[in-house]
């Protein structure tokens, strides 16, 4: 078991390069900044290496901060058999939002990326099956928790609004 | 005198008009199509449960729209779920009623305001006879809707056009 400065050492040490910071003044648990190109190496880093693995996404959720002009995502990260948690945020450009997908290392990331493509318009790349799993497919009025989103008049005849 | 004086002193008769002798058999055997989407669902279970028991009233679910008279929509109507239902609707024969159950399904419940994906309301896509008011109604509340859905059924003329 380790705890979350302990990790932020160990990614340190192996990603010279990487941009990581850890933040412990949440009221949650601390919470480890990464930029968003690089989440898919650390990522399988986090699962493999044998002092800290991650088996499991617990989950992933988008953020939107538009005072910072930001789409965020969380990654809760928990190993099953060292039960130690970390969560990891990284941030993207609001207006052109690429993070790529670590679908290939947690598969419970297929379908939370989905979500956060579907609701917050994330775009995750190379995800390989990158579909709206909980609005109507057809649903082109923009990504519902965007705080600037506003609902459509009318779908499919539907009067929208109350 | 009558010609039919000497058929009915036999007993065993009792006379009445068919209008109401019909519409006595349709409020008495309402098919209801087994439908539940949310919350509300668990309450209409209940009520078929044996403690509340809907089928004194003649209330059987029915697995197919194509054989009911009724459909309970209970629930949170999404706009996905809104195509579906009234597609539902259109495959149950005439004549067929609805009862709205709940908040969520009569106004959009506590989903009225931010719920981008909730209907406000399932009279927007189809016709509504009896509202059943509760966030979920209890069960009491769904069985008065049904004996009012069965008052209005009792009224109905099928000769004279309603309104």
């Amino acid at each position: 078991m380790k705890n979350p400065e302990e990790i932020l050492q160990i990614l340190k040490e192996n990603f010279p390069d990487f941009n990581l910071e850890l933040k412990t003044d949440q009221p949650t648990e601390a919470l480890v900044i990464a930029s968003a190109l690089e989440i898919d190496k650390l990522s399988l880093f986090l699962r493999d290496t044998s002092d800290l693995l991650f088996d499991s996404l617990m989950n992933l959720s988008g953020v939107d901060e538009p005072k910072n002009s930001l789409l965020s995502v969380y990654y809760h990260l928990e190993s099953t058999t060292l039960k130690h948690k970390i969560t990891i945020k990284v941030s993207t450009d609001r207006n052109k939002p690429e993070i790529p997908t670590v679908s290939e290392v947690w598969k419970a990331a297929d379908w939370h990326e989905r979500e956060a493509y579907d609701l917050f318009g994330i775009i995750f790349l190379n995800h390989p099956d990158l579909r709206r799993i909980l609005m109507p497919y057809d649903w082109d009025a923009g990504y519902p928790l965007r705080k600037d989103y506003e609902n459509p008049e009318f779908y499919q005849g539907m009067k929208v609004p109350y | 005198m009558g010609f039919l004086d000497k058929e009915f002193t036999d007993g065993n008769i009792v006379i009445a008009k068919a209008e109401d002798l019909l519409n006595w058999a349709r409020l008495s055997s309402l098919w209801q199509v087994s439908f539940g989407l949310a919350c509300c669902a668990i309450e209409m279970m209940a009520t078929s449960a044996s403690h509340y028991d809907f089928d004194r009233f003649g209330v059987i679910p029915r697995p197919s729209p194509r054989q009911a008279d009724i459909i309970i929509i209970s629930g949170t109507v999404t706009l996905k779920m809104a195509t579906r239902i009234k597609r539902l609707y259109e495959q149950m024969p005439d004549p067929k009623y609805i009862i709205s159950m709940g908040s969520c399904s009569n106004c959009g419940g506590p989903y009225w305001e931010h719920g981008y994906h909730v209907l406000k309301g399932v009279d927007r896509v189809i016709p509504v006879d009896v509202y059943v008011p509760g966030c979920p109604p209890r069960p009491e509340a769904l069985l008065e809707g049904l004996l009012k859905l069965q008052e209005k059924i009792r009224n109905e003329s099928m000769i004279k056009k309603s309104a």
